[in-house]
């Protein structure tokens, strides 16, 4: 088995358009969720979310690309832009053969479904844009990566609603670790802030009108974000021999599902995910310093994710720290992993524990540290990021701090 | 208001699979065996049925304004969300 390391990171989110601005917001405990700015808000009962500011496709892409990009795709690129770019790679010959992307998302390209199930549904047109359905396939980003960076080998989505990104991850791992690829790209990236997106999450009535609180007794429902996260899964060797920066090791992970309720979490099924990536990383939880928490805001995610943390870490889940990054970033369903694993890189490398913010009151049935509301500062040597979607379907990586 | 409590009953029948007849007022949604995703539907079924809005959110039934804790209160609260409707 070959060691896999992390050289490249990259990422656009509502705290910021690369890894700096977002990891400076982290810690800082800056809030990205804000009124929404879509078309017919008006509309909407849940009317806030976390929506990347300012961005804009010019410059970035030419008009061509611009025409064939839907939001989602056009994030996945400019992280993976600046995670290829820290890098150093450059992908020709049997590199380029070898390595692939393997890119988590839930929605595919949902603005452009929206956009032109508007036209013709409710402007009555009968034509669309020849580009409809490459826009919208949930593959594009993946494979305008591929195409953007040369690289030829396998490439795929995965799509797993709230653990897409963390299965993207996992898989990606498993083709460094197993040596079947020297370098994975793998990620992921959502763009569900349009009417329709927001509009079909309304109707699961467990979305918060005012903000996300994870783990705060007052809490009172998710609030979705959107943007990318964007890594590179390197060979350990393949790292070294060229002298590359590591910004964390990934050792270990788990996937299971619940096999129980569509959307109901599982306390079973957490934490034989959370104690699988453990066991696949060797160690026990004594060794873990930081867990970044799935921690939605939800009444029933939070509690059963303390109540499963609880069970697996025994008398240590009093000191591990546990934080949702997502009262900061919103939920990015599809892409939130990949957002989430940048604390968790935070933690080992820099040494600082993104806070949960908007926590207001404990909660007794999430008694666990869980930062409230200003970053810390710790030497943390291993993390783990957990992810547990609708659909039962759970996935937990474990990283270690580079050495 | 009879026809709101028979229509809401139908409703809460439907999602719990059995005849109107088979519910009563003091049953609980627990009762009938409706779960969490079966309230949500129900409520929204309720919604489109009388055209009002539910003020209800999945994260704390208790505490949302709109008690869930029996048929009895269900039909209570849809007749007074119809009534302010007309008002």
């Amino acid at each position: 088995m070959k060691r896999v390391v992390i050289t490249g990171a990259g990422t656009i989110n509502a705290l910021g358009h690369d890894v700096a601005e977002t990891l400076a917001s982290m810690r800082e405990g800056r809030c990205g969720i804000a009124p929404l700015d879509v078309r017919d808000a008006d509309r909407l009962m849940v009317s806030i979310g976390a929506q990347v500011q300012g961005f804009s496709s010019e410059g970035l892409f030419n008009r061509q690309q611009m025409a064939l990009y839907d939001r989602f795709t056009q994030f996945a690129l400019v992280a993976a832009r600046e995670a290829i770019n820290q890098s150093g790679l450059n992908f020709a010959g049997e590199l380029a053969h070898k390595t692939g992307a393997i890119l988590g998302n839930s929605g595919g390209g949902m603005t452009t479904i929206d956009e032109n199930y508007r036209s013709v549904y409710e402007e009555g047109k009968n034509r669309v844009h020849p580009f409809v359905v490459p826009k919208l396939m949930n593959n594009a980003a993946a494979s305008h990566v591929s195409m953007e960076f040369n690289l030829k080998g396998p490439t795929f989505t995965v799509s797993s609603a709230c653990a897409s990104s963390n299965h993207a991850m996992a898989q990606a791992f498993q083709m460094v670790r197993t040596g079947m690829s020297p370098v994975m790209i793998t990620g992921g990236s959502e763009s569900m802030l349009c009417f329709g997106g927001v509009k079909a999450w309304e109707g699961m009535r467990v979305m918060s009108k005012t903000a996300c609180r994870p783990f705060s007794a007052n809490r009172n429902g998710m609030v979705q974000g959107e943007g990318a996260g964007i890594f590179v899964f390197e060979e350990y060797e393949h790292a070294k021999k060229r002298g590359a920066d590591i910004l964390a090791e990934v050792v270990g992970f788990a996937m299971t599902s619940d096999a129980s309720d569509i959307v109901m979490p599982s306390k079973q099924g957490a934490a034989r995910t959370i104690a699988g990536a453990m066991s696949d990383a060797g160690i026990t939880p004594e060794q873990v310093g930081y867990i970044n928490a799935h921690g939605t805001g939800t009444a029933a995610n939070d509690k059963t994710e303390s109540a499963a943390v609880a069970d697996v870490f025994g008398l240590h889940a009093d000191t591990v720290m546990i934080s949702s990054t997502k009262s900061m970033h919103g939920h990015l369903i599809g892409g939130t992993g990949a957002v989430e694993l940048l604390a968790c890189i935070m933690a080992l490398r820099d040494g600082v524990i993104a806070p949960t913010i908007g926590y207001e009151e404990p909660d007794p049935e999430c008694a666990l540290d869980v930062v409230p509301n200003e970053a810390r500062e710790a030497k943390v040597e291993y993390a783990l990021s957990n992810a547990f979607a609708f659909g039962g379907l759970n996935a937990v990586l474990a990283l270690r701090r580079a050495s | 208001m009879a026809e709101i409590k028979q229509k809401v009953v139908e409703i809460i029948a439907e999602q719990a699979v059995l005849e109107p007849s088979d519910v009563s007022m003091d049953h609980t949604l627990e009762d009938l065996g409706i779960d969490s995703l079966g309230l949500v539907e129900s409520i929204f079924a309720i919604e489109e049925a009388f055209d009002v809005q539910v003020p209800f959110n999945a994260n704390d039934p208790s505490e949302s304004d709109f008690d869930i804790s029996d048929v009895k209160s269900i039909v209570t609260g849809v007749e007074k969300l119809v009534a302010e409707q007309h008002s």
